[in-house]
């Protein structure tokens, strides 16, 4: 157990140094430099910043700095925002998204694990078919558009009661998060449940089910015990991409709600050209998404005893 | 068991058939396009899939309409509004009106479209006025619109407005300045009805009227006819879609298309040699899943660069295919190494058949259904991540229309104009929905072991 996870870190520490390649080259390959600003700049500034960055050296000893700072976890300081690390500006930002994201999966788990069951219960029945409808919406329209659309409903809420029920826009208080999180967490919900039905099924027709029915077990207990906990079992192997998804997803929700998450930051950072900034925060995504993985696969090995993660 | 006699144990005779074979014998294919044709959902939305290949491709030659002119007497028109404008005589400048009746703000005269020529009474002890323009009225909070002009003496009491008029009501305000020039709570109002204008100039150069035609000043005549009505900057819609579509559709078919088969040839080559090469290549496939996709998608796009007049539509092509190959290369390899432990190969190649035969015959049909299932489900995903990027303004350049980028246009007028929003999501989640469900129906026909699994 102990070894395997061991694996999956070390494993993982190499990715996570794929990413920071591709990411330092990409950025490499971006056209102009970060010193081609609208600003003034004489000869002898330039060769000074250069210097001072550590542009005027060859590129792989730049990579080489590159990756000495990033061992250390110095993502440098904010081209734009001089008085800035990215430290600061990952910390200040990131949890933003963070509490967003986990309210999302947790919406999308739930909601998916419970509409699952549901149409599988009620299967060719009418909750059945209406909740697949708005599981085929919710795959097909696009995020933006929902996200317009529950802010224009928002707004006419407010004006028909005639005081806030639920902020617009902005960020703070648990009402700030609440459509958000749910916009953001839609599109998963929506595969869940198709997952989480089509997994319901199998289970339903399975031997263990058939044999605890005809033992006399009460329906209730057969559904918890037995067909929902196996069921579950696929939904939690999809979680971690599904993360992945929804944390990286999240610039359309932050841009349209005006929340100050790290996604919004990035978009920014990225019309700025702040290459530090950019760089730092993909690597800072990369490694997050990279260990939330190995982390939801080792829960998994923890829930299902019948995989064995050792081998 | 009573009613068996001796007759029971009696040979059959030879002549009889033992076996009769009732239905005809289908291929592989043939099975699978009779199983999508029985599946009403799948069928439903090949046509659909067909519906907008068509109207991409002949689109632009039923409607031939630029999808970059502006019309600039219908901006922001929902489809199905009035296009009747009067002609007036071309445009002439104002310095107001002396000896206007009336008191207050009030119009010098007939507002229209090309001016709303506004004329008021200094307001008392007024230093200086401003005038705002609103599309609500001011409401109990005062909210005034947008300033539109400041005069800081009492000399000028007129202003003309020409900026963005379209038919409608508009709201205008005078508010009076002290002598600080700040603003101060006594304001007159006015509410505006624009009616919509064009000059014979105008309406010659868009050929509307003609020299020789009859048409007089002050007459009605007809705009030009845009069926789905126009975007901020006048543009035709359904034009704009057409154009749209060839973007979003050549992004989100073309990527799959390219990214599956770098991902079937990686695959399989990993698969076929195995081992150590095997595992190096899957290691690397693994490497890049890794890469936070829409950071990535973003990261290429600024590296790769869009000089100006480009429309950024190569290099997101490039983008999906680089970052979107390796979940096709893990599914094929799967499938072969599984294919080459069936008993089929071995007969076949203890029959004499070589490695190539041995590809063409078997493992490639073999693996082109699930292929195909992913095309089918990735093209939705592109075009999702086309319009995802277009929306957050990092997919493709304007002035190229994409369904993305028109969202996004049309997402900050929503309240006021909501068509503008409307058609292009309308477009995204149809074409998503039918490539979804054809998907659907393809697996369940082409894919024995997914099959009823739903």
């Amino acid at each position: 157990m102990w070894l395997y996870i061991l694996k999956r870190v070390l494993q993982g520490l190499l990715t996570v140094w794929f990413i920071a390649t591709a990411t330092f080259f990409a950025m490499h390959n971006v056209p102009g430099d970060p010193l081609t600003n609208d600003r003034a700049m004489t000869e002898t500034t330039r060769a000074n910043l250069e210097a001072k960055y550590g542009l005027d050296q060859p590129i792989t000893t730049q990579y080489l700095i590159f990756l000495r700072n990033l061992a250390r976890g110095d993502f440098g300081i904010s081209f734009v925002q001089e008085n800035r690390e990215v430290n600061d500006i990952i910390r200040e930002h990131f949890p933003v998204s963070a509490i967003l994201g986990v309210l999302a999966v947790v919406f999308a788990a739930t909601g998916g694990v419970l509409f699952g069951a549901l149409t599988a219960l009620y299967r060719n029945r009418l909750p059945d078919y209406l909740i697949m409808f708005l599981v085929i919406l919710g795959i097909s329209v696009p995020s933006f558009v929902v996200a317009a659309l529950s802010q224009l409903s928002l707004v006419s809420l407010n004006t028909l009661v005639g005081f806030t029920v639920l902020p617009v826009a902005g960020w703070g208080t648990v009402m700030h998060m609440l459509v958000p999180a749910l916009v953001l967490g839609l599109s998963t919900m929506a595969y869940l449940t198709r997952l989480m039905r089509s997994s319901m099924l199998e289970v339903t027709s399975s031997d263990y089910v058939r044999t605890a029915k005809s033992k006399g077990v009460p329906p209730t207990r057969i559904f918890t015990r037995h067909q929902l906990r196996n069921a579950i079992l696929p939904v939690v192997t999809v979680l971690g991409p599904a993360i992945a998804a929804i944390t990286t997803g999240g610039f359309v929700v932050e841009l349209v709600f005006a929340i100050p998450g790290l996604g919004r930051y990035f978009v920014e950072a990225v019309q700025q050209l702040d290459y530090t900034v950019i760089m730092g925060t993909t690597v800072f995504y990369g490694a997050f998404l990279v260990f939330m993985v190995i982390l939801v696969d080792v829960v998994y090995g923890f829930i299902d005893p019948r995989v064995r993660l050792d081998s | 068991m009573s009613d068996l006699t001796a007759a029971s144990f009696a040979p059959l005779s030879d002549q009889q058939p033992s076996q009769v074979i009732a239905r005809p014998s289908l291929s592989y294919w043939q099975d699978a396009w009779s199983r999508l044709q029985a599946n009403r959902r799948a069928l439903v939305s090949l046509y659909i899939v067909i519906g907008l290949l068509l109207f991409t491709v002949f689109g632009p030659v039923v409607w031939p309409v630029d999808p970059a002119m502006q019309d600039i007497d219908q901006i922001s028109q929902p489809p199905g509004t009035d296009r009747t404008a009067t002609l007036v005589a071309d445009y002439e400048p104002w310095f107001g009106t002396s000896g206007l009746p009336g008191t207050g703000l009030r119009l010098a005269e007939k507002a229209t479209s090309q001016a709303v020529r506004l004329q008021w009474d200094a307001v008392d002890g007024a230093s200086g006025h401003r005038v705002y323009r609103n599309l609500f009225p001011i409401g109990p909070e005062l909210s005034y619109g947008i300033p539109m002009a400041e005069f800081l003496n009492n000399d000028t009491l007129y202003f003309e407005d020409r900026l963005d008029l379209q038919p409608g009501r508009f709201y205008y305000v005078v508010v009076a300045l002290d002598e600080r020039g700040l603003i101060t709570d006594r304001y007159q109002s006015i509410s505006v009805d624009v009616e919509r204008v064009t000059t014979r100039t105008e309406a010659l150069e868009r050929g509307l009227i003609t020299e020789s035609n009859a048409v007089q000043i002050g007459d009605k005549i007809t705009l030009a006819w845009h069926p789905l009505g126009t975007d901020y900057l006048g543009r035709d819609l359904l034009a704009r879609l057409m154009a749209g579509a060839r973007v979003s559709l050549f992004i989100g078919i073309g990527a799959p298309f390219l990214f599956v088969l770098f991902g079937v040839v990686y695959g399989s080559a990993a698969g076929f040699m195995g081992g150590r090469i095997d595992q190096l290549m899957m290691r690397f496939a693994d490497f890049v899943v890794a890469l936070p996709f829409l950071l990535f998608m973003i990261l290429f796009k600024i590296a790769f660069g869009i000089g100006p007049g480009e429309s950024g539509v190569f290099p997101m092509l490039v983008a999906l295919v680089v970052l979107l190959w390796p979940a096709t290369a893990r599914l094929v390899r799967g499938q072969i190494l599984q294919i080459r432990e069936q008993g089929y190969i071995s007969a076949s190649e203890l029959l004499g058949a070589s490695t190539p035969y041995l590809i063409m015959r078997h493992m490639i049909p073999n693996t082109l259904g699930v292929v195909l299932v992913t095309v089918t489900f990735a093209i939705p995903s592109a075009i999702f991540t086309e319009a995802f990027l277009s929306f957050i303004g990092m997919g493709v350049a304007p002035p190229t229309p994409s369904w993305g980028s028109m969202s996004n246009e049309g997402i900050k007028t929503m309240l006021t104009t909501p068509h503008e929003l409307f058609f292009p999501a309308l477009f995204i989640s149809l074409t998503v929905l039918a490539f979804n469900l054809l998907g659907d129906g393809l697996r369940d026909a082409l894919d024995a072991r997914m099959r009823n699994v739903e």
